[in-house]
């Protein structure tokens, strides 16, 4: 039997030790991995781990990626923290696109930058309308909301799938399910920066993440609704026993993560597609997921885990187009680098006892 | 007292055990003879229950060693224990209520056996020591005392030498606990040793044959319990004289402060009780003590009084003979009624949280401003520091640092927190569930001084308790719970403990009540 005891205090030089020796056991057994799958594996961890950062378009490219990473993850960390198990983001990513596409699609010919600011409300009004159905089923009927926000996801897949197919198809796209391009308003355009010109696809959106890291900081640490959200999750009847609603919560949390998630999926749409397709979202809902717990539920370490997870995915990348690695044995090096950084986390806290087994 | 070296069963020496700074066991020297009913008695903090632990092999002494029939062993988990014949019941029960006895005492076990053989063997077992239950039954359709004797027998399957009680009598009626009682007599003659723990007096003079005395983590005294006297051993444990209550005769006066009229809520989850037309009242500078086993419907009624939860009619709830039933529980709050609910982790504090956030807890209302909004979205708990400083001071409240979390405070210390808190509001009606529950001496005493100080400066009091002495100690009338259903009122003078105990044990039917009182 193993059993784990949580430790007396955290050591403060672990908490820089252990996610160093993480990464230097993932690159080991990434390594003996990719040496048994007769790939080069200096090359292979070359483009995994360095090649994102060997450009400074590629590290731009970086923080594209993360954006909606961090969006969704703050988002679910609302949830997570008041023990809501929102899955759903992805659903919510798609319904806030596919509402901020509609409304972007309705006025063809507007230029105005401020008509951003109308799509980004649309796409929060979106994902917000897409999450209050798990949360009023849930606060109504006890329905449990892990199994309605998933099931919603596929739901928002085949949408978004048919309008771009129907209703909103461009005729002039040669049968392709591809919607008018968006007006120049709703676009959100690279960032020029002088005598360089852009940074990859580094665009405004950034600034979205910039101003909701602080802002969701303060709002975890120093308000009155992040202090009912701590105390929700960690002993419901003490909630109740201060007088906090918690069906009013729950639906709070449900509707700014979905509402997140749909900005998230406006700002994505409108960077770096700038128009409907049948596939807006990469799973950046799932695996903000990941992003958020790799954060620990806070918002600079969400920051972080976004940065880290979109690196070693745009380096899957890189490995398949340069060395034809296949998107599967990627995602198994990603598997082993996710395993050692919270393992390495848990120990900080827990030691391992072994006893005997039973008999 | 000298023990023949064969006769004894379990010699502890020297043991040791700290947590980070604070020493919870300090060389203590415990020996067990066979056959013997050993009390362990102590405050709350006092190093009871880490002793029996490491005993049991949940924790490992940082040093010393224990001797199990004069050998040397280390007890490194509770299979080890098992295994060297050492059965334990804890305090709060683990068992799975929507199982039934048999399979909860087969997941149980550690050796495998049939499902037949484990009925059988109940069967056996509960006519052999009259530990009578139902192995078909489920658990949620016991009685606190039949859940008991479950896990009795769950421990009497391993035949153990050695049978340790985590105050086993909290729970039990009066009657359940003479029948208890008769029954570790037996398993004692019959040569198994028991270890009971206990902080009531009456009961280890009554059972034990030598009582082992802890203060602050170190063995004072092991004493033979035939021959000594339950002030001494009071004494002994607090280390200075129990100060006695100070209870002034009062006039009561006639003002009804707090009503509850027809009250019926239907059961919410399958565990749950269904309150039964409570009908109470509560006059100023009156405490109404309302007695009953825990589990017959004490937390639902706590639910309705404090206003988490509202009631159907306005009118089921008066205070002052305003109806009150649909405000919620900071209205009430700030009506000046005061609650208590019986756990203090998790429902009356959130124990990863400092005292001062815990304190805003129940205060961050008070900080609110109609006019400015920004003012209360930045309402956080920096705004309670001085308050719970305050708390902490006035109510004796002893911490390991200056603003420590829930969980760092032993149970009494958090209960002195806790009602500190609820009285810094100078409440009209204070209605508290459980106060001293598992609260050492010292503390209890403090703490219904409070409530009666409270009385006398002529508030209301309501304290639902399962601990008959306190009831009686403290109460100027009484009425009993069961099953969801409030017996009438009973002037204290009136009424014996015998009746209250058979009308929590739902046995005395005479006296119940299910019409209101006019």
């Amino acid at each position: 039997m193993i059993s784990f005891i949580p430790r007396d205090k955290v050591s403060k030089n672990w908490i820089i030790i252990a996610p160093i020796l993480s990464i230097v056991f993932t690159i080991f057994f990434g390594l003996l991995i990719f040496t048994f799958l007769g790939y080069n594996p200096l090359e292979t961890l070359y483009q995994i781990f360095v090649s994102p950062f060997s450009r400074i378009d590629r590290i731009s490219d970086i923080l594209v990626k993360a954006c909606p990473l961090i969006i969704i993850g703050t988002g679910l960390m609302l949830c997570f923290k008041s023990n809501v198990w929102n899955i759903g983001a992805e659903g919510q990513f798609i319904m806030g696109a596919l509402l901020a596409g509609f409304v972007a699609l309705s006025f063809p010919n507007i230029e105005s930058k401020f008509f951003l600011l109308i799509t980004i409300l649309a796409g929060f009004i979106g994902g917000a309308l897409w999450a209050f159905i798990p949360a009023i089923l849930k606060t109504k009927l006890n329905v449990n909301e892990i199994l309605v926000s998933l099931m919603l996801v596929y739901v928002a897949m085949l949408f978004i799938d048919f309008i771009v197919r129907g209703p909103l198809r461009d005729p002039m796209s040669f049968g392709f399910p591809l919607s008018k391009p968006y007006p120049d308003g709703a676009l959100i355009n690279k960032i020029p920066f002088p005598g360089i010109g852009f940074l990859g696809q580094l665009h405004y959106g950034i600034f979205f993440v910039i101003l909701l890291i602080p802002i969701s900081w303060i709002f975890i640490n120093k308000t009155l609704g992040g202090f009912k959200i701590n105390v929700l999750g960690s002993a419901p009847q003490a909630a109740k026993f201060a007088g906090f609603k918690q069906n009013s919560i729950t639906i709070t949390v449900l509707l700014l993560s979905g509402g997140l998630a749909g900005v998230a999926g406006v700002i994505e749409v409108s960077a770096n597609i700038g128009q409907l397709q049948p596939e807006v979202s990469f799973g950046y809902g799932f695996t903000a997921i990941i992003v958020a717990f790799l954060g620990r539920l806070n918002p600079v370490g969400i920051l972080f885990a976004g940065i880290i997870i979109a690196t070693v995915k745009l380096g899957a990348d890189n490995a398949q187009m340069t060395m034809g690695i296949p998107k599967v044995v990627t995602g198994l090096f990603e598997g082993i680098l996710l395993f050692f950084l919270l393992t390495g986390e848990t120990l900080q806290k827990y030691k391992i006892k072994w006893s005997e087994g039973k008999k | 007292m000298a023990k023949k070296e064969l006769d004894i069963l379990l010699k502890a020496t020297k043991i040791c055990k700290s947590f980070g700074n604070f020493v919870a066991n300090q060389n203590i020297d415990i020996s067990i003879a066979k056959g013997q009913i050993h009390a362990l008695l102590g405050e709350n903090g006092a190093g009871k229950s880490t002793l029996v632990k490491i005993f049991y092999g949940v924790l490992q002494p940082d040093s010393g060693s224990i001797e199990i029939n004069n050998q040397k062993i280390s007890i490194t988990s509770p299979n080890v224990a098992r295994k060297n014949g050492i059965g334990m019941v804890f305090q709060h029960f683990s068992l799975f209520p929507a199982l039934t006895v048999a399979e909860n005492i087969l997941i149980a076990l550690d050796n495998k056996i049939k499902f037949g053989e484990v009925v059988n063997e109940i069967s056996k077992l509960s006519k052999e020591w009259e530990l009578f239950v139902d192995p078909l039954k489920l658990v949620s359709e016991l009685s606190v005392g039949e859940k008991q004797r479950v896990e009795i027998i769950r421990c009497l399957m391993q035949n153990p030498n050695l049978l340790i009680m985590d105050e086993p009598t909290s729970v039990l009626t009066p009657q359940e606990i003479k029948n208890l009682f008769k029954i570790l007599k037996r398993l004692a003659s019959s040569g198994c040793s028991i270890l009971y723990i206990s902080h009531k007096l009456e009961e280890i003079i009554e059972l034990a044959d030598e009582v082992t005395i802890l203060k602050s983590g170190k063995s004072i005294e092991s004493i033979d319990a035939k021959k000594t006297t339950t002030n001494f051993l009071a004494e002994t444990m607090v280390g200075k004289k129990i100060t006695q209550l100070k209870k002034i005769i009062k006039t009561n006066s006639k003002n009804i402060a707090f009503e509850v009229k027809n009250l019926n809520k239907q059961k919410d989850h399958e565990f749950g009780i269904s309150l039964n037309n409570i009908n109470l009242q509560v006059n100023y500078g009156e405490i109404l003590g309302v007695a009953g086993i825990a589990g017959n419907g004490q937390v639902e009624l706590m639910e309705i009084l404090s206003g988490e939860i509202d009631c159907e009619d306005n009118h089921q709830i008066l205070l002052d003979k305003l109806p009150i039933g649909k405000t919620n529980i900071n209205e009430r709050r700030k009506l000046g009624i005061e609650t208590i609910p019986e756990e203090r982790t998790f429902h009356a504090t959130v124990p990863n949280l400092t005292l001062s956030e815990n304190t805003f807890l129940t205060y961050f209302f008070k900080y609110n401003n109609t006019k400015s909004w920004i003012t209360n979205l930045l309402n956080h708990p920096q705004k309670s520091l001085d308050e719970s400083k305050k708390i902490i001071k006035n109510n004796d409240v002893r911490c390991p640092e200056t603003n420590p979390l829930a969980s760092q405070l032993s149970g009494g210390n958090l209960q002195k927190f806790i009602l500190g808190r609820s009285l810094a509001n100078n409440p009209k009606v204070a209605i508290f569930s459980q106060p001293t529950w598992g609260v050492d001496i010292g503390a209890a005493t403090a703490i219904r001084q409070k409530l009666l100080d409270l009385s006398q400066s002529g508030k209301a009091v309501i304290l639902i308790s399962q601990d008959l002495e306190e009831i009686f100690e403290l109460s100027d009338k009484i009425c009993v719970i069961n099953e969801g259903v409030l017996s009438e009122i009973f002037d204290v003078r009136d009424i014996t403990a015998t009746d209250v105990g058979l009308l929590m044990g739902g046995k005395n039917k005479k006296f119940q009540k299910m019409e209101p009182i006019k």
